[in-house]
């Protein structure tokens, strides 16, 4: 009697488990079906809205007060700027900073705060990077609210992102390349010049076309910088600016729903752009991943 | 008096003597202790290494054998929390001193690597870096000086018409031979080796050994390896190593049919490590 009774007990805790595990399963996937729904909504009523405002005219006309003569010229031109301004200051500082803590600064107590320290500035919010721009760049060098601001202030941002990744690309690079090259009387610095950088490019690359593409969708940072009414393309450096993320800004707060369809037009470019960016730093990384040879 | 006189002359000699052989092109190590943080890894090494000979370090895995041999070239240098203490006296200097170049050093003592490792580069670009670095610019003399290594190395027949391919189509047994000519490329005068064929098949393994023996006539080569046949094989100077210790060094046939420590026999008959 008392055995079956074990038997019985022993069966139920078999089917307790199964049952358990089930729920755990329909938990997981509801919290994925719910990121993803998510998701889906917000693509969804981005796209319904705006995807008929999306034309030449809308690509190729200056923002306007009057929502059908509107267009974001001005904004695409400053973003692209932007985009290579902010390459030009921040790859030379990110990845020079990041070959000397990876390569010549060695590993002590000093190096690992600051290695920390670098980590925790990728996590700082941008809007404060857009004060300290304003603060630094904008008043401190006497800049104004410019284009040369703006992407001074971006490349601030991406900094600490740059470096982390490209410290860590160059880490990765086995030591043996590093031996062969110093074992046969090359400087540290030629080993780096000739092997080391050169093997961790695409890696590097990747990481900064990831930050890059971050910096270009923040609106945050250049908030206080760049300008609605600065309504047409910048022609220098000193030039205010618009860009697409304070298009959408600006647009959104617009009281004419009008705007308000052609600020999700303007999500869409800027998501456009943002995943063609994002699907060459992939392409560069599989192509360097199936091309590796080591 | 007479006595004090002959002490004297006789005390001349001896340092007349030493400084012949601190004149010569042997490797005098005199009591070289190395440690890595607290590991005390090598312990009072004294040994002279003769020139134009092969000189084997042997024993058992730990023993020490590839960080002595990463002295000669201070590539210790590159492990962090290492430190080396002691002489190793190379033709009047001590190649422990701070002073010393390590970047001049290493040009006049190569070394080979455990496991082949060519630049993911062109078999051209592997042997021209090192002429290239140390200022050769002129494409003729490079083309002669690659050609040059890859004959000394017994490779030029298997990769003459695919010189721009890359190093990494090789086998393993051609890559160690790359990395071979690539040492020979600047014309070092001691080539330091560290286990060279231990990642190689027989066939490859053969070939590396005739190479090393061929290399004897040019230079001083110094090789570890694990394997006892091959220390048999090719070296004239053997070198047992256990625990961090020296425990004993001569002549290959000496140190293989007579050796004068029982530890060292026990290794060699194979009845431990």
């Amino acid at each position: 009697m008392e055995k079956e009774e074990d038997k019985m007990n022993e069966f139920k805790s078999i089917k307790a488990s199964h049952f358990k595990s089930k729920i755990g399963v329909a938990i997981t996937a509801s919290c994925f079906l719910i990121a993803v729904l998510f998701l889906i909504w917000l693509l969804f009523s981005v796209f319904s809205q705006g995807i008929n405002r999306i034309n030449l005219e809308f690509l190729t006309n200056f923002p306007s007060y009057k929502p059908d003569k509107a267009g974001i010229f001005p904004a695409i031109v400053g973003s692209v700027y932007l985009m290579l301004l902010t390459l030009a200051f921040a790859i030379p500082i990110g990845v020079g900073a990041a070959i000397y803590l990876a390569e010549f600064a060695g590993n002590n107590i000093y190096t690992n705060f600051l290695r920390h320290l670098i980590q925790n500035l990728a996590g700082v919010p941008s809007i404060v990077f857009g004060l300290v721009g304003v603060a630094i760049f904008v008043r401190f060098f006497n800049l104004g609210r410019s284009l040369l601001a703006g992407s001074l202030t971006l490349a601030i941002m991406s900094l600490p992102t740059i470096i982390v990744v490209a410290e860590e690309s160059l880490r990765v690079i086995p030591r043996q390349f590093r031996e062969g090259s110093l074992a046969i009387g090359a400087t540290k610095w030629e080993t780096v010049r000739y092997h080391v950088l050169p093997y961790a490019m695409p890696d590097i690359i990747t990481g900064i076309i990831l930050a890059l593409s971050r910096a270009i969708g923040e609106t945050a940072p250049i908030l206080f910088i760049g300008s609605i009414f600065a309504k047409t393309p910048p022609s220098s450096l000193l030039d205010g600016f618009l860009a697409l993320p304070l298009t959408i800004f600006y647009w959104t707060r617009h009281p004419n729903p009008q705007f308000h369809e052609l600020a999700s037009a303007t999500i869409i470019v800027l998501l456009m752009i943002l995943l063609s960016m994002n699907g060459v730093a992939i392409a560069i990384r599989h192509r360097a991943q199936t091309r590796r040879e080591w | 008096m007479i006595g004090k006189i002959l002490r004297l002359e006789r005390k001349e000699e001896k340092q007349k003597e030493e400084m012949k052989c601190y004149e010569s092109d042997k490797i005098i190590v005199r009591n070289l202790n190395v440690y890595y943080g607290d590991n005390h890894t090598l312990i009072d090494i004294n040994m002279d290494i003769p020139e134009r000979k092969i000189t084997a370090l042997i024993g058992p895995s730990g023993c020490g054998k590839s960080t002595l041999l990463r002295c000669f070239n201070r590539m210790n240098d590159e492990i962090e929390g290492c430190r080396m203490e002691g002489q190793i006296i190379w033709r009047g200097e001590n190649i422990l001193d701070e002073n010393i170049d390590v970047v001049e050093l290493r040009r006049k003592i190569g070394m080979v690597f455990q496991r082949p490792n060519p630049f993911p580069k062109s078999i051209y670009e592997n042997v021209a870096y090192g002429p290239k670095i140390h200022g050769i610019r002129d494409k003729k003399e490079l083309d002669k000086i690659v050609e040059r290594s890859l004959k000394a190395a017994a490779l030029w027949e298997e990769v003459k018409d695919r010189l721009y391919e890359s190093a990494m189509s090789l086998s393993g047994g051609q890559q160690q031979r790359l990395c071979i000519a690539r040492a020979l490329a600047i014309e070092p005068e001691v080539i330091l080796m560290d286990e060279p064929a231990s990642a190689l098949d027989p066939i490859a393994t053969a070939k590396i050994e005739d190479l090393i023996i061929e290399l004897k006539k040019k230079y001083m080569v110094i090789i570890v390896t694990h394997n006892m046949q091959e220390a048999a094989r090719i070296s004239d100077y053997t070198g047992f190593m256990y625990l961090g210790r020296l425990i004993e060094f001569g002549e290959t046939r000496q140190v293989f049919e007579n050796p004068r420590e029982e530890l060292t026999e026990k290794y060699i008959t194979g009845r431990f490590g």
